[in-house]
């Protein structure tokens, strides 16, 4: 592996529940790659499949979930889909860290917190008793729980959503992974204690240089923490850019909508707000045509009919949109006839 | 504010007062001799026509106090005048007749509708119950009224599961409504919703508002959404109200430690967020502590970087901070004159 490949690299990824309905195309042919240290922020609405992306990269499905999956998840050139369930458990965890909305039930109200973190370490690290002791309360200091000693024996019903938070931060980077997935880690959180969650990870990137996946509906968040941001829709991936493309320079109209639908508190405008028309529906089957067109404001004939590929609308910034198409193909055209013009 | 009893709210004579909340605690019993004060002794009132919005962290009682204003918990103690009525010396018919005037708005839509009934059926019930209109009008009125939250006629029949959160929430609101209300408590009405949802449901409350000239106790921990829609807002902390002012001052101008630590938590969707976040010292530190055994003093002071020892002694009273002016702006901090100039 050397060392400027990237350290994830999802290829043409479509994640497929059978359904009574029929097929649902959670996630649609969904190609990314993530460099070491870099950290990209998924941004979407519910159903959009940016939650089942990261669910797809560990393949953390439920026992009677009917899934199909087609593509590629290669973490340090090892393909994930391939992986036989036990080998996968050595990655998760240990190699991937992972944080969920809600820290309740993600712990096991039973165990003691210290417990849960030195859990892993046995399970990962094969360390003892003592040692592993000692690393918990180690790692429980390191995110910001006061007084580690006493409280290691402590249930999760005894610590407040944001400390709960904080322990579930302790298990994901107990073993030093490159990786941390994190799925609307603060979503359930106050934002006062948002802003404390998010720094400790920013802090705790910046100390160990690992990668992040940050998977929100709020473009706060993840502007405050990732470099690269993509945004999806309807199972696919629709832009995608640095995190300055997608805040400045937004191309899909989805993007474009998504930025200006909510009053945030830094607008004064009193304007009405400009809602996106209709609801997301799931898209099932054989599907054809952008996912979004039903609701854009610019659909032209051809987006509902065909699959918008993507294009690059600047470096390392592009956008599934025919639209895209159009701009790039019309100033190319219109380039060409210039330069006969002065011919 | 010269009578020591009143120490934590105020009152004001004023005429056009549809609302007006006087001293008003809600205790819940928790054993014996265990209480939980989730409301402690808060006044505000609430003009016609006018949006106030409520803001805190979860736990700080501003739902409880929306539904003591109803009636739907009852006060422990306190004044709740509305429509020259005390409420809290009500029962039985004269409180269910107040009730056509005041209604609220729920978090959760799905769970607030009966999932047996049509929707046609729940929007006509509290013209029903209010004896509003006979049998053969009150399917108009409830047709009228659905319309106006944009459900077309194809939706009378559908039962609460057909339909989507936004949808859902529309119903809700028509509900609310139906009966010309004077008064609408809305509890968290967008927090369920996908933000491309929101959106539109914030512009059929807006619209609302200006048609039917109701006034509404705007209940959310969304802080852009709270400024978009309220004339004032009041925060409230542990039980009580810390600040209250137009929303333009609040915003603006905070003058709680408070406040302030809540507005700078919120993440800007910008290049600025993550420098936001760099500024940790701004935040509001640590966790909001249990109402089982709230602070002494000022409530805040466990968490406040300015606190002094008068703040752990003494609780500060809800103070006009410039009567000259006659600006509408209350705080509740023996130290905010001084703490204006510190960063």
């Amino acid at each position: 592996m050397n060392a400027l490949s990237p350290l994830l690299e999802v290829r043409n990824l479509s994640t497929r529940f059978v359904m009574p309905r029929g097929i649902l195309r959670a996630v649609d042919d969904v190609s990314f790659s993530l460099g070491r240290r870099e950290a990209v922020g998924i941004v979407g609405e519910s159903g959009s499949g940016k939650s089942v992306t990261a669910l797809t990269i560990l393949r953390l499905f439920g026992p009677l979930d009917r899934v199909e999956l087609a593509g590629e998840v290669l973490f340090e050139g090892i393909n994930l889909l391939q992986l036989t369930e036990s080998e996968l458990r050595r990655v998760r965890g240990a190699q991937i860290g992972m944080v969920f909305q809600d820290p309740l039930t993600s712990l096991n109200p039973m165990i003691s917190v210290g417990e849960q973190i030195a859990e892993t370490l046995r399970f990962q690290r094969a360390l003892g008793g003592a040692q592993a002791r000692r690393k918990a309360q180690e790692l429980m200091e390191r995110v910001g729980i006061g007084d580690p000693a006493r409280r290691y024996d402590d249930l999760p019903d005894r610590f407040s959503g944001g400390m709960r938070q904080r322990i579930m931060i302790a298990i994901a980077i107990a073993c030093e992974p490159k990786l941390l997935i994190a799925d609307e880690p603060t979503t359930a959180l106050d934002v006062t204690v948002q802003a404390q969650v998010l720094a400790l990870l920013n802090h705790l990137r910046e100390e160990s240089g690992m990668a992040l996946i940050m998977i929100s509906h709020d473009f706060g968040v993840v502007a405050a923490t990732c470099d690269a941001a993509q945004v999806m829709y309807g199972g696919r991936l629709v832009e995608r850019g640095t995190v300055a493309d997608i805040l400045e320079r937004p191309n899909h109209p989805y993007t474009t909508a998504l930025l200006q639908l909510v009053p945030r508190l830094e607008t004064l405008a009193k304007e009405r707000l400009k809602p996106i028309p209709g609801q997301p529906a799931p898209v099932f089957d054989s599907y054809q045509g952008c996912r979004f067109a039903e609701r854009c404001e610019f659909a032209l004939e051809r987006c509902r009919q065909e699959d918008p590929p993507s294009a690059e609308v600047g470096a390392n910034h592009s956008s599934a949109c025919w639209l895209a198409h159009e701009r790039m193909v019309g100033s190319a055209r219109q380039d060409s006839m210039e330069s006969q013009k002065k011919a | 504010m010269n009578e020591p009893e009143r120490a934590h709210g105020h009152t004001r004579e004023s005429a056009d007062a549809l609302l007006s909340v006087e001293g008003l605690e809600v205790r819940f019993a928790l054993g014996r001799n265990r209480f939980l004060t989730a409301v402690d002794r808060v006044s505000l009132e609430l003009r016609e026509g006018e949006t106030l919005g409520l803001v805190g962290e979860s736990g700080c009682g501003k739902s409880s106090l929306g539904r003591a204003i109803l009636q739907l918990i009852r006060p422990t103690s306190g004044k709740v005048c509305f429509l020259g009525r005390d409420l809290t010396q009500l029962s039985g018919p004269p409180l269910r007749s107040m009730r056509r005037h005041m209604q609220i708005v729920f978090q959760d839509p799905r769970g607030s509708l009966n999932p047996r009934w049509k929707v046609r059926r729940i929007v006509e019930e509290p013209l029903r119950v209010h004896h509003l209109a006979s049998r053969r009008k009150r399917s108009g009125i409830a047709r009228a009224m659905l319309a106006q939250v944009g459900l077309d006629e194809t939706y009378d029949d559908q039962r609460p599961a057909q339909l989507s959160g936004g949808q859902q929430q529309r119903v809700g609101i028509a509900r609310a409504l139906v009966t010309h209300p004077k008064l609408v408590v809305c509890d968290e009405p967008v927090s369920s919703l996908d933000v491309s949802i929101q959106a539109q449901v914030i512009n059929l409350l807006q619209d609302l508002k200006e048609r039917m000239g109701v006034a509404y106790l705007f209940i959310a921990h969304n802080l852009g959404v709270v400024r978009y829609l309220s004339d004032r807002v009041a925060v409230m902390y542990l039980g009580r109200i810390v600040e209250m002012a137009s929303s333009e001052q609040l915003f603006t101008q905070p003058l709680h430690p408070y406040t302030r630590g809540l507005l700078a938590s919120v993440l800007r969707a910008d290049l600025g967020a993550r420098a936001q976040l760099n500024a940790v010292e701004r935040f509001v530190p640590g966790d909001v502590p249990s109402l089982l055994n709230p602070p002494q003093g000022c409530r805040y002071h466990p968490r406040c970087p300015y606190a002094a020892q008068r703040c752990r002694d003494e609780s500060p009273s809800l103070e006009k901070v410039d009567a000259t002016t006659g600006k509408d702006h209350w705080v509740s901090c023996h130290y905010w004159r001084e703490i204006q100039s510190a960063p």
